[in-house]
C-alpha cells in the first residue's frame, strides 16, 4: 500500500495507522496520551495530521486513523501546526505544574498562554485507566460522570478491592510529574530551557542537528519567517 | 424498600439480571429495572450486577453515572421539578425555588431527611406560558410564586396525608 507522507511516497502496510508510518518514517508527530503498551485512545489530540487534498482537507487523530491506499498526510502543514500549539496552550492552562506538558509547550515554541490557569491535577488523557485496565489487569479506576464533571476515581470514591497499589497509575500519569520549580511557579509558562544558549556547535540551513527538536533551532526559525515571507 | 431490605434482597436483583439473560449489553435494561424497582440504584445492587455479569464494577458505576436517569442517592416518595427555564426565569423561577429550599431545608438534588420529598430543577417543561411552573410527580401547577408553593408543598406533605 502507498500513501504520501509529506508529500513523499512511502510503502505502508495494511494495518498500520498514520502514526505508525510517519513513526516508521521518521516524521516526528507529538503525542501525550499515546503509549506503545496500550490502545490508542485519542483523548489529547495532539497527534492531529492534515489528510485529504485543498479544501477537503481535515484534520485527524493519527493514533486512531488507519492508512488507506493513496491518502495524503502532511504532519506538519501550518494548520496541523496551528491546532497543536492551541491544544498545547490549553493543557498548559488546565494543568501548569505538568513537567511533560510544560516541556511540550517548550518544544513547540509556545511562549504565552492565554488562557486562565486552571491548576487541575488531571488532564482526562486516560492514560491511567488503561494502564489499570490492560496492563495491570485491575479494572479499578475509570472515567465517571460527564460533561465538565468528567473525573477518573474508583467506584463509589472509596478504596477499590481490585486496586493493588501497585503505583502504575502514578507512573505513567503526565499531570503527576512536576515540573522543575514545583507545583506553585511564579509562571504559567516556564519557558526557562528557552533562554539556553544554543547546544549546537555547527548549525546548517537545511538540516537541524540530532537534538530534534532543538529548541534553539526552533526559535530562531519562528524569527525568519517575517524574513521569509517578505523575500516571496 | 430502603437498606437493610436491600442487602437480602438479592434474589430480586438476580431475577432482574436473569430477565435479560446474564448478558452485558443489557447492563442498561437491568440498571433501568433496578432504579424502577428501589427508586435509585443501591451500591449493593451494583456489586451484584457486576458479579454477576462479570463486568469490571467501575464499568458499572461510570454507566450509572453518566446518565442523568440514573440516581445514586435514594428519592423520595416525591419528586419536585422546578423549572428554571427562559421564561420561568424571567418571571420569578429562582424566588420560587429558594422557597422550596428554605422550606424543605435541602439543597438541589437532594432528599429530605423524612425522605418525602427530592428536588430537582429542570430547564423547560415547554409549557412557558405557566411560568413560573412546578411539577411533582407528574403533575403541573402553574403561576407559582412564593405564596403560593407553600400551599401545593402542604398537599404532598406527610402530616398532611396521615
Amino acid at each position: 500500500m502507498e500513501i504520501t507522507l509529506n508529500g513523499v511516497k512511502v510503502q505502508v502496510e495494511e494495518g498500520w495507522t498514520i502514526l505508525d508510518a510517519a513513526k516508521f518514517y521518521g516524521a516526528n508527530i507529538p503525542t501525550l496520551c499515546y503509549h506503545e503498551g496500550l490502545s490508542p485512545y485519542g483523548a489529547c489530540r495532539l497527534c492531529v495530521v492534515e489528510i485529504g487534498r485543498g479544501g477537503r482537507s481535515k484534520l485527524v487523530a493519527s493514533c486512531l486513523h488507519p492508512v488507506r491506499e493513496g491518502l495524503n498526510v502532511r504532519t506538519h502543514s501550518e494548520r496541523v501546526v496551528k491546532a497543536r500549539k492551541m491544544l498545547v496552550e490549553l493543557l498548559v492552562a488546565r494543568c501548569p505544574q505538568s513537567k511533560i506538558l510544560q516541556d511540550l509547550a517548550s518544544s513547540m515554541g509556545i511562549e504565552k498562554v492565554r488562557f486562565k490557569p486552571k491548576y487541575d491535577d488531571c488532564i482526562l488523557c486516560g492514560l491511567c485507566v488503561r494502564m489499570c485496565e490492560e496492563q495491570m489487569d485491575a479494572k479499578a479506576i475509570g472515567f465517571v460522570s460527564r460533561g465538565v464533571k468528567r473525573r477518573i476515581t474508583t467506584p463509589f470514591d472509596i478504596k477499590s478491592e481490585k486496586c493493588r497499589t501497585c503505583g502504575a497509575c502514578m507512573y505513567i500519569c503526565p499531570a503527576c510529574q512536576l515540573r522543575c520549580q514545583g507545583p506553585k511557579a511564579d509562571t504559567v509558562l516556564c519557558s526557562g530551557c528557552l533562554n539556553i544558549s544554543p547546544s549546537c556547535l555547527e548549525k546548517y540551513e537545511d538540516t537541524m542537528c540530532y537534538m530534534d527538536p532543538c529548541v534553539a533551532c526552533l526559535k530562531e526559525k519562528e524569527g525568519n519567517k517575517k524574513d521569509v515571507k517578505k523575500k516571496n | 424498600m430502603h437498606g437493610e431490605l436491600l442487602s437480602k434482597d438479592f434474589p430480586a436483583i438476580d431475577a432482574i439480571i436473569k430477565k435479560y439473560g446474564e448478558r452485558k449489553e443489557f447492563l442498561i435494561c437491568i440498571l433501568q429495572d433496578i432504579q424502577a424497582r428501589y427508586g435509585y440504584l443501591p451500591k449493593e445492587a451494583l456489586t451484584r450486577v457486576a458479579e454477576k455479569l462479570d463486568i469490571p464494577l467501575i464499568q458499572i458505576y461510570s454507566v450509572a453515572t453518566f446518565f442523568k436517569a440514573f440516581s445514586l442517592r435514594p428519592k423520595g416518595g416525591h419528586t419536585i421539578h422546578v423549572c428554571l427555564g427562559t421564561a420561568c426565569h424571567v418571571r420569578g423561577a429562582e424566588r420560587v425555588l429558594g422557597k422550596i429550599k428554605r422550606d424543605l431545608d435541602i439543597n438541589v438534588d437532594e432528599t429530605t431527611k423524612d425522605m418525602n420529598f427530592t428536588l430537582k430543577t429542570v430547564n423547560c417543561l415547554g409549557a412557558c406560558a405557566l411560568g413560573p411552573i412546578v411539577e411533582i410527580d407528574g403533575k403541573h401547577y402553574g403561576n407559582m410564586t412564593t405564596v403560593k408553593v407553600e400551599s401545593v408543598l402542604k398537599k404532598y406533605s406527610i402530616k398532611k396525608m396521615e
